[in-house]
């Protein structure tokens, strides 16, 4: 059985990875599994200089799923590099680097950086709902995603990952802004703009006011635009949004998405990942599937 | 380190209408639990209610390998897991946070909880006890059909005040008052609180007023439990509101030193 994927270049073992913001940077999870197991570890979104995320309430439960406005704290690049890095080297995974800032200048700079140190890959964040700079004023339409794509693939030679946001009209326009600027894959999607309120206070629980949806909760709504994406670009995908177990993952995939991502499933249990890496190989085994690579866009649409 | 048990539920008590203490089968991770520790639980196995639920240790009777949790039935989670019964496995992460309630180096203990954060406080003045040190314990509750503890907490104290906001039973008041009366001539060296938000300031601003040591244990809606998702963030003391700096409650905390945090 052939679990192997290339994905932008990057060889996994197979094809699950962690979703960024939601596995830190390994060490929290590396007590419960061997970290080895997975395809590739997305880290925490990481920027030129540390940030300290936005003011508390920052998290608040919702029906299957969860808001967010955590804000991108983050202790910085130079932080990563020195005491991160040398921890996640030790295990036998691709390292894809979650890069995020304010300004076109500060994603070139970043990624100057990470072009010199020991990563696999990079992942540009273009869509934190939860920023007020930078993230979504590049990443909701075509020409703010070619731009800072653009800018960033003159300085970095990794493969090159662009994160796309769902609080868009059309996403396959963004998509399209990330392979016209020579981006190696999308990922997608980020979390749902939303917002809860306290009736009895009248107030939005999360002090930020509106925040990112993430959970089982959105899932059809990522297989939907990643089926979207994949029938409008020719560069691979990484899906994700609300996978918690195989049949979720391979869902993704018969959808076109390459490699998926388990996000705030690592929550809920710490094994969620390497249960989903188990659960794609029953899968295989059950539908008689010799290679994963097979199914990739194999839905059968009516 | 903390590890995923499926622990049995070996007996379930209701405390109070809405209030259940659970002891469960906990072996595997009593040993290296510490006062002030809390335990994440998985409600069940379906996708809603989707996070697990921090909820903080009481008791760990170590002899038998039996953790105890109390909790209130505040919303779905907490009335689901109200309806476990004896005998049925949960799905618990733990011993969580690095910040624990930390006793070696005073003598003189004054421990003060408010209404359901009086629980985390138990281990604590249970093992400070045993190691032979002054327990001195203020629990303060709304009124008296919210009394509870009163047998147990007193087996673990040298002395014991309990208060009714409203004066329906024993002190009237505020814990806080007498505490702060009982410090005229009470040598103490450390205060431990936990407890409504309000209390908590105004135990760390006669903490910090009297010069004394004080450790809180804080709440925070959490995500992961374990330093993930820098979801529970609590602001430093130190930074500005201009610039602020956070720690997490999960991880660097439940417990901390009070002068460390802004709340």
């Amino acid at each position: 059985m052939n679990t192997k994927i290339n994905f932008a270049g990057i060889e996994m073992k197979n094809p699950v990875t962690v979703a960024s913001g939601t596995f830190g940077y390994g060490r929290e999870y590396s007590e419960f599994f061997d970290l080895s197991k997975l395809g590739a570890i997305i880290t925490k979104g990481t920027s030129l200089k540390p940030r300290s995320g936005n003011k508390p309430s920052r998290v608040y439960e919702t029906a299957s799923g969860m808001l967010n406005s955590i804000g991108l704290q983050n202790p910085g690049v130079e932080y990563f590099t020195q005491f991160d890095l040398p921890f996640l080297k030790k295990f036998d995974t691709k390292i894809i680097v979650n890069a995020c800032g304010s300004s076109i200048d500060e994603y070139v700079e970043l990624c100057k950086i990470l072009n010199t140190i020991d990563i696999d890959g990079v992942e540009l964040n273009l869509s934190c709902p939860n920023v007020k700079a930078g993230c979504l004023a590049f990443g909701t339409t075509y020409d703010g995603v070619k731009e800072v794509t653009s800018a960033v693939r003159k300085v970095l030679d990794k493969p090159l990952i662009v994160k796309l946001t769902p609080n868009v009209t059309d996403i396959t326009q963004t998509a399209k802004g990330a392979e016209d600027a020579g981006a190696d894959a999308v990922s997608l999607i980020n979390t749902l703009l939303a917002m809860k309120i306290d009736v009895n206070t009248r107030k939005p629980v999360l002090a930020n006011n509106t925040g990112g949806l993430s959970g089982p909760a959105i899932k059809p709504v990522a297989v939907r635009m990643v089926y979207q994406v994949a029938n409008a670009v020719n560069i691979p995908i990484m899906g994700l949004g609300g996978i918690v177990n195989g049949e979720d993952a391979i869902e993704f995939m018969l959808a076109g998405a390459t490699a998926v991502s388990i996000g705030c499933g690592n929550f809920i249990d710490p094994y969620t990942s390497v249960k989903t890496i188990d659960g794609i190989e029953n899968y295989m085994k059950n539908h008689n599937i010799e290679n994963i690579n097979d199914i990739i866009g194999k839905v059968e649409m009516n | 380190m903390p590890k995923q048990i499926f622990a049995e539920l070996v007996k379930k008590e209701k405390l109070l209408e809405g209030l259940y203490k659970f002891s469960i089968s906990a072996e595997e991770i009593i040993d290296i639990a510490k006062p002030g520790n809390f335990i994440e639980i998985r409600i069940n196995e379906n996708l809603d209610p989707f996070l697990r639920r921090p909820i903080s240790i009481f008791n760990l009777d170590k002899k038998n390998g039996i953790l105890e949790f109390i909790f209130q039935v505040k919303g779905k989670g907490t009335e689901l897991l109200a309806k476990k019964k004896e005998r049925d496995k949960i799905d618990i992460i733990g011993p969580l946070g690095n910040g624990v309630f930390d006793f070696n180096n005073y003598n003189n203990l004054a421990v003060i909880g408010g209404g359901i954060g009086i629980f985390p406080l138990y281990e604590l003045s249970k093992q400070a006890k045993q190691a032979g040190k002054e327990v001195h314990t203020y629990l303060g509750f709304r009124n008296k059909e919210l009394v509870t503890l009163e047998k147990e907490f007193y087996n673990v104290s040298n002395t014991l005040t309990i208060t009714t906001d409203d004066g329906s039973y024993k002190n009237s008041g505020f814990a806080i008052n007498y505490l702060e009366n009982d410090l005229k001539d009470k040598k103490i060296d450390c205060i431990y609180a936990c407890g409504p938000l309000p209390m908590l300031r105004a135990v760390k601003k006669l903490a910090e007023e009297k010069n004394i040591p004080c450790q809180i244990s804080l709440e925070e809606k959490m995500g992961c439990g374990m330093g993930v998702c820098l979801g529970c963030a609590v602001q430093t003391e130190s930074s500005s509101d201009a610039n602020p700096q956070y720690l997490h409650v999960c991880k660097a905390g439940p417990v901390f030193d009070s002068k460390l945090v802004k709340i």
